[in-house]
């Protein structure tokens, strides 16, 4: 197996001081390789954002490691990081966050650009990329002429973009019916086999079944985490049994 | 299975007889298994060939037989508790039992019990979405013309895997829904004790200490 993407180790985050910090995250320690999609799972306030947000290097952990790609993201500068942050992956959350005035291509084009990228190499991978996901009818369309999936499809290309191996979406089917939801899975599902690393944070069982693994967050802590799979055809002898 | 085991979980309790034994469970579980009384007795006397369950040797003033759990029938319990239902080979309905008398059940984790199966059933789920994966992709392969039979039955073949799948989802719910009664059931019980504590102090043991111990 390959050296993981993402690793975080023993990662505990306490929001405020004093009698009225509040330990959002508890100790965890979480590894994601290329080509896996990981969900997190977990009552409203267990840490599921937060985790999210220290992976993304969004949010700083008061104790432990987080390393992308191998790089530690905790010891990194201000500006290393946010350099950092717009090479190597990129977020996708439950309101697309597409810009209105700018068309589909534009808008995946656009964190290239600010990266400095020329524009015309910039939309050139755009295309690239949206024509990976199948989604090259989209291309000239402003936000306002796609549905919600569409949308948050484009947005997924748009995270993933040029060389960004890493992507972390936040109930992103969050605003979706569960069958547009379930197409904005599958397109995730796709680009993790194509060797991005997701962490997926959802609390749809049926769209946490698109992960290769689900960890549950309580009260900060990881209390489980699903392992590996049956064999299909286990589950289908067993299934027609019964 | 299930009912052998319920009758274990009741049996962990202290002794009790058959007709007892029966309206417990009944009572226990909400009434969702019906048992007669023959039921109780044939699986009581399986119980006892097992050496799961022992009985006493004579009958008691009013002719009833005590039964207890021995040794190994507190092991056999203790696997259960801890031991995701296998939805693969057992009726769904054992989960529904066995969530019913764990959280009365004294000294089982509750919580242990959800969790571990919620991971057992997303597993599943999982599992399912897989195979709804390769449907999905052979279904959009075949499309019309010569593979037109092929795509019907891809179809068909999908909506029993979705039918899976809703299951899988409204148990994983359920789930979710029991541990958050329990959490609001704990959160109202500690403050009864504490009221009762500051008002006129009260016994301990007025708050069963079993659920106590359940629900942290
Ligand atoms: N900026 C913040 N300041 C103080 N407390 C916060 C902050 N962000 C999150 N929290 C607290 O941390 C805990 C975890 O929050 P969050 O990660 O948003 O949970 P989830 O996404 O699982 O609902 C909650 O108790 C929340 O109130
Ligand atoms: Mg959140």
């Amino acid at each position: 197996m390959t050296a993981p993407h993402v690793v975080l180790t023993d990662v505990t985050r306490v929001h405020g001081a004093g009698e009225t910090a509040v330990t959002a995250l508890d100790g965890v320690s979480l590894e994601i390789h290329p080509g896996e999609l990981v969900a997190v799972m977990g009552p409203s306030g267990s840490g599921k954002s937060t985790l999210l947000n220290v992976a993304g290097g969004l949010d700083r952990p008061t104790g432990g490691t987080v390393t992308i790609g191998g790089e530690d993201l905790v010891t990194l500068a201000p500006r290393d990081l946010a350099k950092l942050r717009r090479r190597r992956m990129g977020f996708v959350f439950q309101d697309y966050n597409l810009i209105p005035s700018l068309t589909a291509a534009e808008n995946v084009a656009l964190p290239l650009e600010l990266d400095g990228t020329r524009a015309r190499l910039a939309r050139r991978q755009a295309r690239h990329t949206l024509g990976l996901m199948d989604l090259m009818d989209l291309s000239d369309r402003y936000p306002d002429q796609m549905s919600g999936g569409q949308q948050q499809r484009v947005a997924i290309a748009r995270a993933l973009v040029g060389s960004r191996r890493f992507v972390l979406a936040d109930e992103p089917t969050g605003a979706l019916d569960s069958h547009t939801g379930e197409e904005v899975l599958r397109v995730l599902r796709e680009r993790c086999d194509d060797g991005v690393a997701g962490l997926l944070v959802t609390h749809e069982a049926r769209h946490a079944a698109w992960a290769d693994r689900v960890v549950f967050l309580r009260d900060g802590r990881v209390v489980d985490s699903t392992g590996g799979a049956e064999r299909a055809e286990d589950l289908l002898a067993a299934d027609g049994a019964r | 299975m299930s009912v052998r085991l319920g009758l274990m979980a009741l049996l962990a309790e202290g002794p009790s007889y058959g007709a007892r034994l029966r309206s417990d469970f009944e009572q226990r579980t909400g009434g969702t298994w019906p048992l007669n009384v023959g039921q109780v007795y044939t699986t009581l006397e399986r119980l006892v060939r097992d050496g799961l369950v022992a009985q006493d040797e004579e009958a008691d003033a009013e002719g009833r037989i005590s039964y207890r759990l021995t040794d190994a029938g507190v092991a056999e319990l203790a696997t259960w508790w801890t031991t995701p239902v296998d939805r693969t080979s057992t009726p769904r309905d054992e989960l529904t039992i066995k969530l019913a008398l764990a959280v009365t059940a004294p000294g089982v984790d509750v919580h242990r019990v959800v969790q571990s199966q919620r991971t057992s059933t997303l597993r599943h789920l999982r599992d399912l979405t897989r195979l709804k994966r390769d449907a999905l992709e052979r279904a959009e392969g075949a499309g019309a013309g010569p593979d037109h039979a092929d795509a019907e039955h891809g179809l068909a073949w999908l909506l029993v895997l979705e039918n899976l799948v809703f299951a899988a989802e409204a148990e994983v719910r359920w789930l979710d829904h029991v541990e958050s009664v329990l959490a609001r059931h704990a959160v109202a019980t500690a403050r009864t004790a504490r009221l009762r504590a500051t008002d006129a102090p009260a016994p301990a043991d007025l708050v069963p200490a079993a659920h106590e111990g359940n629900l942290s």
